[in-house]
C-alpha cells in the first residue's frame, strides 16, 4: 500500500514532466504523499515514458478509491489555485492602472503641466467631494438625481416593455408603426427637451419625461425583437395544447425573453442617467448635472469633475444591483 | 360516415399560399386510422408528412376535403389529441414536473391529483427523481422522454409522432421506440407516426403508408404481419420477416424515386 502510494505521483511526473505544480499542489496540500526520494526520482527522469503512462492508467482504474479520490482533489486544488493567481494579476494590473492614471493627474497638475484650472487634479477633487460631504450640501443634489435616475429608469423600462407586448399582441399594429418607430429611434430625442419643460414645468416631471425619451423607444425596439425571436418549437409545443395567446405569452414568450428584458434594465441604467443629466443641464436647481452646469457656469472645474466621479460611483452602484436582480432573478436555467 | 374510424382524410388537399406563390402539398388523401391502431407514414422530403400530422393536429386547415377525429370534424388543437416533436422542446426555466405538467396547466386542470399522476408518469417511463430537475441536467434520451410524459399527462386519445426519434443515437432511439410502443400500446391510445426511417415503420407500426411527393399523395399501404406487429421494435428487427417488410418498403420507396427522376 504504501510503496504504490509513494510510487505512484513519481510515476505520473514521468508522464508530464512538464506539469510540475501538479506535484508541487498535492505537497504543498499535504494530499498526495510525496517523500523526498520521490521528487529526487522524478528528476533524473529517462525511463520509458509509454510503458509509465499505461501503469498510471491502470493505477486510476484499479486503485484503492481514497487515493483516487486524492489524486482528483489535488488536480482539483491546482486548478483553483491557477484561478485564483489569474484572478489576483487582474485585480493588480487594474489597481496599478487607476493609481498610475490618478498619480500622472495630480503630477500633472501639480507641476503646471496641465492647467489645473481646467483640469484640477485628483486631491482637489476629493477635497471638494470630502467637504461636500461632510458639509451636507451635496445629498440633497445625489438625492433629486437619483430619484430622477430610478425613476426615468423604472417607467422607462416598464413603459418600453408594455409597448413591446402591444406590438407582439398586434402584427397588424407593428407593421402600422414600424416606420414610426424607426424615425423615433435615429431621431435624437433629448432635443424634446425644452419641449418637455414647457409642456411640464421646470422640474422633476420634465427631467423624467426627457429621460424617458431616451429610453422607451430603444427598450421598445429591443424587446420586441425578441419576443419575435421566441423559438418557434416552443410556441408550436403549447400551441398544440390549444393555448391562448395570453397563455403563449405568459408560459413561452415572457419567459423565454427574460434575460434579454433584464440585460435592457442594464443598458437602461446608463440611458436614464444621460436622460437625467442632460435634463439637468436644461432646467434644473438641484442635482448632479445642475451642479456640472453651475460649476461651468463660474468656472469651478473642480466642482465639474467631481460632480462626475460622484455621478460615476452611484452609476456604478446601480449598474452592480441592477447585475445582482438579474444574477437572481435567472438562476437555476442559465445552462440551456 | 360513422365508419368507428378515429381519424379519417377525406379527399384532402392542401395548398400552402405565401408571396411567391401557391404550392400543392398534398393532393386528393384518403386515408384512415382504426382505434387502436399504429400507423407509419414515410416518404420521400417534401411528401407532405408533417403536412398531414399539422391536418389532423389542427394546426393546418384542409384546403378542400375534410378531416375528422371520431367521426367530427376538426376545428382546432384538440386534448384528444397529442403531439411529440422532433425535438424535445423543453423549457429550460421549468423543471421536469412542471414541463411535464404544461399541458393540464394550459387546459386548467393542473390540480394536486393531477400533479401526482403526472409524477407516477414519470417514474412509469423510468424518470423517477427527477422531477424537480431542470432540462439541461438530463440526457437527450431522458429529455425526449420527459417530452412524452408532457404528451401523455393530458391523457389524449391519439397520438401523432413526428419523428420523435430522430435526432437520438441509435441504443437510445430503440429504446425509446419500445418504450413509446409498449406505452402507447398498453393505454389503447391511436397513433401515427411520420419518419423517414424504414426500419422504424416497420418494426413499431400495424400498417405503413407510402407516401409519394409533388405532391403528397398515397403511393402504397402495406400491412404489417402479425408477428412483427405482436413483437417489440427491437425484437421485431430480429424476425426473419422483417427483412422482407424491409425490402419491399425500399423497393417502393426506390421506384418512386426513379420515376420522378425520369417523368
Amino acid at each position: 500500500m504504501d510503496e504504490r502510494n509513494n510510487g505512484k505521483p513519481r510515476r505520473l511526473r514521468k508522464v508530464r514532466p512538464e506539469r510540475s505544480a501538479f506535484s508541487a499542489v498535492g505537497r504543498k496540500a499535504g494530499q498526495v504523499p510525496l517523500p523526498r526520494d520521490g521528487m529526487k526520482g522524478a528528476a533524473g527522469v529517462s525511463v520509458s515514458g509509454h510503458h509509465a503512462g499505461q501503469d498510471e492508467t491502470a493505477a486510476l482504474v484499479s486503485g484503492v478509491a481514497e487515493e483516487r479520490e486524492k489524486l482528483l482533489s489535488a488536480l482539483h486544488g491546482r486548478h483553483l489555485a491557477r484561478q485564483r493567481r489569474i484572478s489576483f494579476a487582474v485585480w493588480g494590473m487594474q489597481a496599478l492602472l487607476l493609481a498610475l492614471f490618478v498619480g500622472l493627474w495630480e503630477t500633472a497638475g501639480r507641476l503646471r503641466w496641465i492647467d489645473p484650472l481646467l483640469f484640477s487634479y485628483p486631491s482637489r477633487l476629493l477635497e471638494q467631494i470630502v467637504s461636500t460631504m461632510a458639509s451636507g450640501t451635496i445629498w440633497p443634489h445625489i438625492a433629486v438625481t437619483v430619484a430622477e435616475t430610478a425613476a426615468g429608469f423604472l417607467l422607462g423600462t416598464l413603459l418600453g416593455t408594455a409597448l413591446a407586448v402591444l406590438l407582439w399582441w398586434s402584427p397588424f399594429l407593428s407593421r402600422v408603426l414600424d416606420p414610426y418607430l424607426v424615425v423615433l429611434n435615429s431621431m435624437p430625442k433629448v432635443a424634446l427637451g425644452p419641449i418637455f419643460i414647457v409642456g411640464l414645468g421646470p422640474g422633476f416631471m420634465s427631467i423624467v419625461a426627457t429621460t424617458l425619451s431616451v429610453t422607451v423607444i430603444i427598450t421598445t425596439i429591443n424587446i420586441y425583437n425578441r419576443f419575435r425571436d421566441v423559438e418557434s418549437g416552443f410556441v408550436k409545443v403549447v400551441r398544440l395544447f390549444g393555448a391562448t395567446r395570453a397563455q403563449l405569452f405568459r408560459l413561452v414568450v415572457l419567459p423565454d425573453s427574460f434575460p434579454v428584458i433584464i440585460s435592457t434594465l442594464k443598458v437602461n441604467v446608463g440611458l436614464a442617467w444621460v436622460g437625467v443629466i442632460v435634463g439637468e443641464f436644461l432646467v434644473a436647481k438641484l442635482g448632479l448635472g445642475y451642479l456640472i452646469i453651475y460649476g461651468f457656469q463660474v468656472f469651478n472645474f473642480t466642482l465639474v469633475l467631481s460632480s462626475l466621479v460622484v455621478i460615476a460611483a452611484v452609476a456604478t452602484v446601480m449598474y452592480q444591483l441592477v447585475a445582482a436582480l438579474e444574477r437572481k432573478l435567472t438562476a437555476g436555467w442559465r445552462e440551456r | 360516415m360513422q365508419t368507428g374510424n378515429m381519424l379519417e382524410l377525406i379527399d384532402v388537399s392542401h395548398v400552402y399560399v405565401n408571396d411567391q406563390g401557391a404550392s400543392l402539398a398534398v393532393e386528393q388523401l384518403n386515408m384512415a386510422v382504426r382505434p387502436g391502431e399504429f400507423v407509419a407514414l414515410v416518404g420521400p422530403s417534401g411528401c407532405g408528412k408533417t403536412t398531414i400530422l399539422s391536418l389532423l393536429a389542427g394546426l393546418l386547415f384542409p384546403t378542400r376535403g375534410s378531416v375528422l377525429l371520431a367521426g367530427v370534424p376538426v376545428t382546432g388543437p384538440s386534448p384528444q389529441v397529442g403531439y411529440m416533436l422532433q425535438q424535445d422542446y423543453l423549457f429550460p426555466w421549468r423543471t421536469i414536473r412542471d414541463n411535464a405538467a404544461i399541458g393540464l396547466e394550459i387546459a386548467g386542470r393542473r390540480t394536486k391529483a393531477a400533479l401526482e399522476a403526472v409524477d407516477r408518469l414519470l417514474e412509469e417511463l423510468g424518470l423517477s427523481g427527477a422531477g424537480g430537475r431542470y432540462p439541461h441536467e438530463l440526457s437527450g434520451g431522458m429529455r425526449q422522454r420527459v417530452a412524452l410524459a408532457r404528451t401523455l399527462a393530458t391523457e389524449p386519445e391519439v397520438m401523432l409522432l413526428d419523428e420523435p426519434f430522430s435526432a437520438l443515437d441509435l441504443h437510445i432511439k430503440l429504446q425509446l421506440e419500445d418504450l413509446v410502443q409498449e406505452t402507447l400500446r398498453r393505454r389503447g391510445k391511436t397513433a401515427v407516426l411520420v419518419t423517414h426511417d424504414l426500419a422504424e415503420a416497420a418494426a413499431m407500426s400495424d400498417r405503413v403508408i407510402v407516401l409519394g411527393k409533388q405532391p403528397g399523395r398515397i403511393l402504397r399501404e402495406l400491412d404489417i404481419p402479425e408477428e412483427l406487429r405482436s413483437a417489440s421494435p427491437t425484437e421485431a428487427r430480429k424476425q426473419p420477416g422483417f427483412q422482407e417488410v424491409f425490402e419491399e418498403l425500399w423497393s417502393e420507396l426506390n421506384r418512386t424515386e426513379e420515376g420522378e427522376r425520369h417523368g
